[in-house]
């Protein structure tokens, strides 16, 4: 029995380990064969489009019910302490530096991560990717490279605009509904956030976060099995591991760069 | 009639050929020529390694033992530059078309002269008319692949494959799920573009009767080896008890009907034990 659990989590442990390998050479790979992402820009755009643009309605609308949320929890706590006009940094900052980049960067892979693998895996299960390398044109080259370079540009883009999306949104509830005064909310903002210390570490995040689940969802739907089902565990993997590789790269990245002196 | 012309006539040549995925044995021992403008099918039943072999021949995987050349070069041998060199002189129709569903008709034909060539996009166009008229589908080159049947995805395919007019041309199942008049479109398409191109065909197909109408050749596989060969002539004639199964479609023969397994009895008696 117990030979038995051992030899199972051995075997899980070992191909755990073979395919973090694999992704890393798949990944080398990708880099590796990106000149035609570049050099024929036009297919990376098209991606951006796809990936980014189609993106924009339910990134912008959970930017701004978020928003709307961190305005009222944000007044509910500040006003107990007479600080009602601090509510543009709190919800700034929040955003900014937190919200913004992770929870943009999980609707991006619910939303861009999933389509991506999906696409990509059944290229594979209608020999379509076999059939490119057949006509001599390299499918992480022509296919693969231009998708996940569309994922890393869209990413940092999709944040900014969940956090405006967001700012937006606390500043409808907090000054138009709630009558927090309009010109403390904007200047206690903007004397507060710092460019470098506080945007751009959040844009460094959701560069971060572009990465990994760009890279995640096309090497999920490249490797997946050439079935219905393989396709459809594919994308289950896609979103979950996204998911838990965006909180904890999160965690590691702000512990790097928040350490209590903002 | 065997296949031995002059050595620089045979286009593809594979010699004791084995292949196995990790330590399970798909093909052993084999010997086939494929000569420069012949038309030759691969038959056997499912499962028999044919499109492993067909996959050999394409260079997607390579032998685990034994000698495979095309056109004079050992496929096992070339850098990815070179293997992509030599696939630009190759045209293959897989089962289904493997169309890319994104792109219309005319934009699947025309992918690989975009990619490989600079030719100027009035050039593309006749081109890409001239392949689709030549495979009867002018008229639909605005489609996109689901609004085609299965006989009309696989002739856009055809067309696709022979874009760059390549040396080999690869047929992988080409049958497949087509109604008998489709069917016979596509059978005389293989033969007609085969002759116009002077390129050379290998079909990997278990149509027996369509097959033996359009090639000039056929290679018989079963458990991964080549158990008879023969012109069609030779192989309507031939008493060799495969292939009087396999022709004349039996059920039980060389081919077993019932999976190898325990005895029945045994396994019946197991069951109520």
């Amino acid at each position: 029995m117990i030979a038995r659990v051992l030899r199972s989590m051995g075997a899980r442990t070992l191909d755990g380990l073979w395919r973090l390998g694999f992704a890393s050479r798949f990944f080398v790979a990708v880099l590796m064969r990106s000149g035609t992402a570049f050099s024929r820009f036009s297919l990376t755009i098209r991606e951006v489009f796809s990936t980014g643009v189609l993106s924009l309605i339910i990134i912008m609308v959970s930017g701004f019910f978020v928003g709307l949320v961190l305005g009222l929890q944000g007044y509910e706590t500040l006003q107990r302490y007479g600080s009602s006009e601090a509510l543009g940094i709190l919800v700034a900052l929040s955003l900014v530096r937190e919200l913004g980049p992770v929870v943009a960067g999980l609707l991006f892979a619910s939303r861009a991560g999933s389509a991506l693998t999906a696409e990509i895996g059944l290229m594979k299960t209608t020999e379509q990717l076999k059939a490119m390398d057949m006509m001599a044109v390299d499918p992480i080259a022509r296919v693969v490279a231009p998708r996940f370079w569309g994922g890393v540009i869209s990413m940092p883009l999709l944040a900014a605009l969940f956090s405006m999306m967001g700012v937006f949104g606390a500043w409808f509830i907090g000054v138009v509904f709630i009558g927090v005064d309009d010109g403390a909310f904007w200047s206690q903002m903007q004397a507060s956030v710092d460019f470098r210390y506080d945007i751009v570490n959040g844009i460094i995040k959701s560069v971060v976060f572009g990465f990994a689940v760009s890279l995640i969802a096309v090497f999920e739907g490249y490797d997946s099995a050439p079935t219905a089902e393989g396709v459809s565990r594919a994308i289950t993997r896609t979103v979950v591991n996204s998911a838990l590789t965006i909180l904890a790269l999160d965690f590691v990245l702000t512990s790097f760069m928040f350490r209590g002196n903002g | 009639m065997s296949l031995s012309p002059p050595a620089n006539d045979i286009l593809v040549d594979l010699k004791n050929v084995d292949f196995a995925y990790d330590t399970r044995p798909i093909l052993s021992g084999i010997n086939l020529r494929i000569p420069r403008g012949k038309l030759v099918a691969i038959m056997g039943g499912s499962g028999c390694g044919k499109t492993t072999l067909l996959r050999l021949i394409g260079g997607q995987l390579k032998p685990t033992a034994g000698h495979l050349t095309v056109d004079g070069q050992e496929l096992a041998r070339l850098s990815r530059r070179e293997m992509y060199a030599a696939r630009r002189r190759m045209g293959m129709l897989f089962q289904f078309g493997a169309l890319f569903t994104d792109l219309n008709v005319f934009d699947n034909v025309a992918f690989p002269l975009r990619e490989h060539t600079d030719l100027p996009p009035d050039m593309i166009r006749d081109l890409v008319m001239t392949k689709l008229h030549a495979v009867g589908l002018r008229g639909a080159w605005k489609l996109m692949p689901a609004e085609l049947s299965g006989g009309m995805a696989r002739r856009v395919a055809l067309a696709r494959a022979v874009a760059l007019d390549p040396m080999l041309i690869m047929y992988d199942e080409p049958f497949a799920g087509l109604d008998p008049i489709s069917l016979a479109v596509v059978g005389q398409l293989i033969r007609r573009l085969n002759d116009a191109l002077g390129a050379s065909s290998i079909m990997v197909t278990h149509d027996v009767h369509e097959s033996l109408e359009i090639v000039d050749y056929l290679y018989f596989l079963s458990a991964g080896k080549v158990v008879a060969e023969g012109t069609p002539d030779e192989i309507r004639a031939s008493t060799d008890p495969f292939v009087h199964q396999f022709v004349n479609a039996e059920i039980d023969g060389p081919l077993p009907f019932h999976f190898p397994g325990d005895d029945y009895r045994t396994t019946l008696m197991e069951t109520h034990a």
